[in-house]
């Protein structure tokens, strides 16, 4: 988009064309055809797999690896000049970036967006996926169902370090906000708790990375209590106004407030004109 | 008609008889009003006032201006134990615990923000109408200084509750203050108490904000309407309407109950958007913490063209005798502020030093009918609202997917030139319309009737403009203009003999020369009936 030439609106033309839903449906299949041509040899150990339980995720997760990341990423997640290794990385990365459908990445732009699933992302192919990236070097893993309990956080805790860490970039509700060079923060509302937590372990994208030894797993988990709190909560002032502070709420003073007092005022000063003779 | 109950008449003589009321009244409340919707745009202003003075008073009850730490055990769960200061805690106390407290504080705040859009709306139909020239100088600058007040009012309201969001606004307020050159850092740790953010600002801002301000707007406002009583309002160009007299309703009754249905509007659409649409949710933000700032961190709007200015200044810094004067912050702060305040307050001068005008002016000119003031104030307007727009660029940028820098760049040429080309249109856009007005009178308006000439050839008949719209164009005003042509010995004016008296000449001539008199229609009076032919065949082609 940005120095491409192309222009949003061409693509969202293009996308909105008749044939981009069966152009899509057939691009799901043909993947997911060769996903399953390529995974399909491995089937004849698969019994062997199931038994040990986690060699089968590795070699399933090599496969769609290979199927779905490896024309940018390279045959062993050694990384090309379109896009970094993954060794090392860790299962919280693949889980982050797959489950929230910024990978595989649409294109080229300055940041991957959130978007839906593509159809052969299934939770076990992501499972898959994060083993064998996880088998390459390590790195910061899935966090478990009790580590993003949001009830077994405090919420008050995980406001102050939520304000001292991510309110800069995310704003003070986490609605996002604009960073530089056609990046931004997202907005955090759609990010499930797991989400949360691996973004701050693995820092996607422009985000930093905010480890154990800077914010505890328990400090984690009161800042997911926090957000899904405050995310859920209905205002109790009337309607939220986008929640972005004093910029809607000047739009609303002026386009409702002053206008429907100038619509009175030329209500009540209005004349009935005579007829002319 | 009975005669009046002793129980009225009794007491109404006896105060008629020592302060004598009744004359006073019998004089007054037939006082004459010009009737115009666009006259009633103060009103927002000061039935905003009027609310903010009661739900302000109300609030005073609960607030504690105080930054004395503790610890929150109110009802707001994401809160509880959080370390804060006491006003804070106290605003979010009457938000959530004390009953009607949000909607109070909803509406002091909505009202706020349509009391000073309310004296926008006013200053610029002042200044559009040349509402502002002799004698209403004095009255003028009297709503300048209540305009500049209300954004310190603002300021200092805003950042009582101590939350996050108003203390990034007590931070740049810091910051500019320290860009001061020499006195700047003194002048800052006078406001605040020592270092920032000291212990005594919350209280002094709260001392300032319900009482030094509240009391200076209230004395300049009843200033403000005096004069205005005194000097009677002007009115619109119309038949009958002369710089002698005063066309309109009486104030009682026709004014009063108008102007009472007036402030019952204002406050049914502030007190809706205070019950409806959520407005500075401090319990969202948080308290305040020097070290944390939010995106999206936006002032209330009038101070939003302050902050534009801000975020679109390069970085520029000038060190001299090992003294850094931060032109970054400083400009900004001063600059736009001083151009538009200023600018407005020496404008009625200004004018009337260019056009040698000393006559006094009761009739609102019509924008059109003086194209260069237009065009002024629709230049300074792109201006103000370019800062406007820019103070709100990461918001725009997060919401409309445009770079970041790319909108800071806009703005930096927007700046230049948006207020040029704005003067240009505006300027053709007067003179079009003063072309639409001539021809109207000299015309007539169309009928709508096609009628067909012996010829074969088809004219639209029109017909005379109706009085009252004939009559409002007619009132058409002659700016005057300074002549610097020499006299019949060949000697230019005593006032144009000097450069700066030439400069005032001429451009005397370019502001005040009609461009498009209205009787120009009738200059070829002897083409006349043939006119409306030529007219109809000219209209000729719209009809295909």
């Amino acid at each position: 988009m940005i120095g491409t030439g192309i222009s949003v609106n061409s693509i969202t033309a293009r996308r909105r064309h008749p044939l981009a839903r069966v152009a899509v449906v057939a691009l799901a299949l043909g993947l997911l055809g060769g996903g399953y041509a390529l995974a399909a040899p491995n089937g004849s150990t698969a019994d062997a797999a199931i038994a040990s339980g986690k060699a089968d995720d590795v070699a399933q997760g090599k496969s769609l690896f290979v199927a779905h990341c490896a024309s940018c990423h390279g045959l062993n997640a050694e990384g090309t000049s379109k896009a970094p290794t993954l060794v090392g990385v860790g299962a919280a990365a693949v889980d982050f970036q797959v489950s929230s459908g910024r990978m595989p990445a649409a294109d080229a732009g300055p940041q991957a967006p959130r978007k839906p699933r593509a159809e052969w992302v299934t939770d076990d192919a992501v499972r898959d996926l994060a083993a064998y990236v996880q088998s390459l070097g390590g790195g910061p893993t899935v966090p478990s169902a009790e580590q993003v309990d949001a009830a077994k956080g405090d919420p008050a805790k995980g406001g102050e370090l939520f304000r001292a860490n991510c309110i800069q970039c995310h704003n003070f509700v986490g609605a996002g906000g604009a960073l530089t060079y056609g990046k931004y923060a997202p907005p955090l509302n759609p990010a499930t708790p797991t989400q949360i937590y691996e973004a701050m372990v693995t820092g996607p994208q422009a985000m930093p990375v905010f480890n154990d030894s800077t914010i505890t797993p328990e400090q984690k988990r009161d800042m997911i209590a926090y957000i899904t709190h405050v995310r859920s909560q209905v205002d109790p002032g009337g309607s939220g106004l986008g929640r972005i502070g004093p910029v809607t709420e000047g739009l609303v003073g002026w386009i409702v407030g002053l206008s429907l007092l100038i619509l009175a005022s030329i209500w009540i000063t209005a004349k009935k004109r005579r007829a002319q003779a | 008609m009975d005669a009046p109950p002793k129980a009225i008449v009794g007491p109404s003589t006896f105060v008629d008889d020592r302060l004598g009321a009744g004359t006073f009244l019998k004089r007054n409340l037939r006082k004459i009003f010009p009737d115009h919707w666009s006259f009633l745009l103060g009103e927002i202003a000061l039935y905003s006032f009027v609310i903010l003075l009661l739900t302000g008073t109300f609030l005073t009850f609960w607030f504690k201006p105080s930054m004395g730490e503790v610890t929150y055990t109110g009802t707001y769960a994401p809160l509880y134990g959080v370390k804060m200061s006491e006003a804070y805690q106290s605003a979010l106390h009457i938000s959530f615990d004390v009953r009607g407290g949000l909607l109070i504080r909803q509406i002091h705040h909505w009202a706020a923000l349509l009391f000073v859009g309310g004296m926008m709306a006013h200053a610029l139909r002042i200044f559009f109408t040349g509402a502002y020239r002799k004698p209403r100088e004095i009255n003028w600058l009297i709503g300048i200084i209540l305009l500049t007040l209300a954004l310190l009012e603002g300021l200092t309201g805003y950042s009582l509750p101590d939350d996050l969001l108003s203390g990034a606004g007590l931070r740049i307020t810091e910051g500019v203050m320290l860009s001061i050159p020499v006195i700047g850092t003194y002048l800052a740790f006078f406001l605040f108490g020592g270092e920032y953010p000291g212990h005594d600002v919350i209280s002094r801002f709260y001392t300032i904000h319900i009482l030094l301000i509240p009391g200076i707007l209230l004395a300049l406002i009843t200033a403000h309407m005096i004069i205005m009583w005194v000097q009677k309002h002007t009115q619109m160009a119309g038949k009958g309407r002369t710089e002698h007299n005063v066309v309109g309703a009486p104030f009682y009754p026709a004014f009063m109950a108008k102007s009472g249905a007036f402030f019952l509007f204002t406050f049914a659409v502030i007190a809706l958007l205070g019950t409806f649409a959520q407005i500075n949710p401090i319990w969202l933000f948080g308290p305040y913490n020097p070290a944390n700032i939010s995106a999206a961190s936006q002032p209330d709007w009038y101070m939003g063209f302050l902050e534009g200015a801000l975020r679109i200044m390069p970085s520029w810094e000038i060190n001299l005798f090992d003294h850094t004067i931060p032109l970054s912050v400083l400009i900004p702060a001063l600059v736009p502020l001083g151009l538009v305040m200023t600018g407005m307050a020496l404008y009625p001068f200004i004018e009337q030093w260019v056009t040698g005008d000393r006559s006094e002016h009761h009739i609102a000119e019509r924008p059109r009918n003086n194209p260069h003031r237009t065009a002024i104030g629709i230049s300074a307007i792109t201006f103000y609202g370019i800062l406007w727009l820019l103070g709100a660029n990461d918001v725009i940028s997060a919401n409309f997917k445009i770079d970041l820098y790319t909108t800071t760049w806009i703005g930096r040429f927007a700046i230049f030139i948006g207020p040029a080309i704005a003067y240009f249109i505006a300027y053709r856009m007067c003179i079009g319309l003063q072309r639409k007005d001539a021809e109207v009178l000299s015309h007539g308006v169309e009928s709508g009737v096609i009628k067909r000439m012996p010829n074969g050839q088809y004219i639209e008949v029109h017909t005379p403009a109706a009085e009252d719209i004939a009559e409002h164009i007619r009132g058409k005003q002659e700016i005057p203009v300074l002549t610097g042509a020499p006299d019949g010995e060949g000697i230019p004016p005593k006032s144009a003999r000097t450069a700066l008296g030439r400069l005032r000449t001429r451009m005397s001539e370019a502001y005040g020369t009609d461009r498009v008199p209205l009787g120009n229609g009738h200059a070829h009076d002897e083409e006349h009936e043939e006119e409306h032919a030529a007219v109809g065949a000219g209209d000729r082609k719209q009809l295909h």
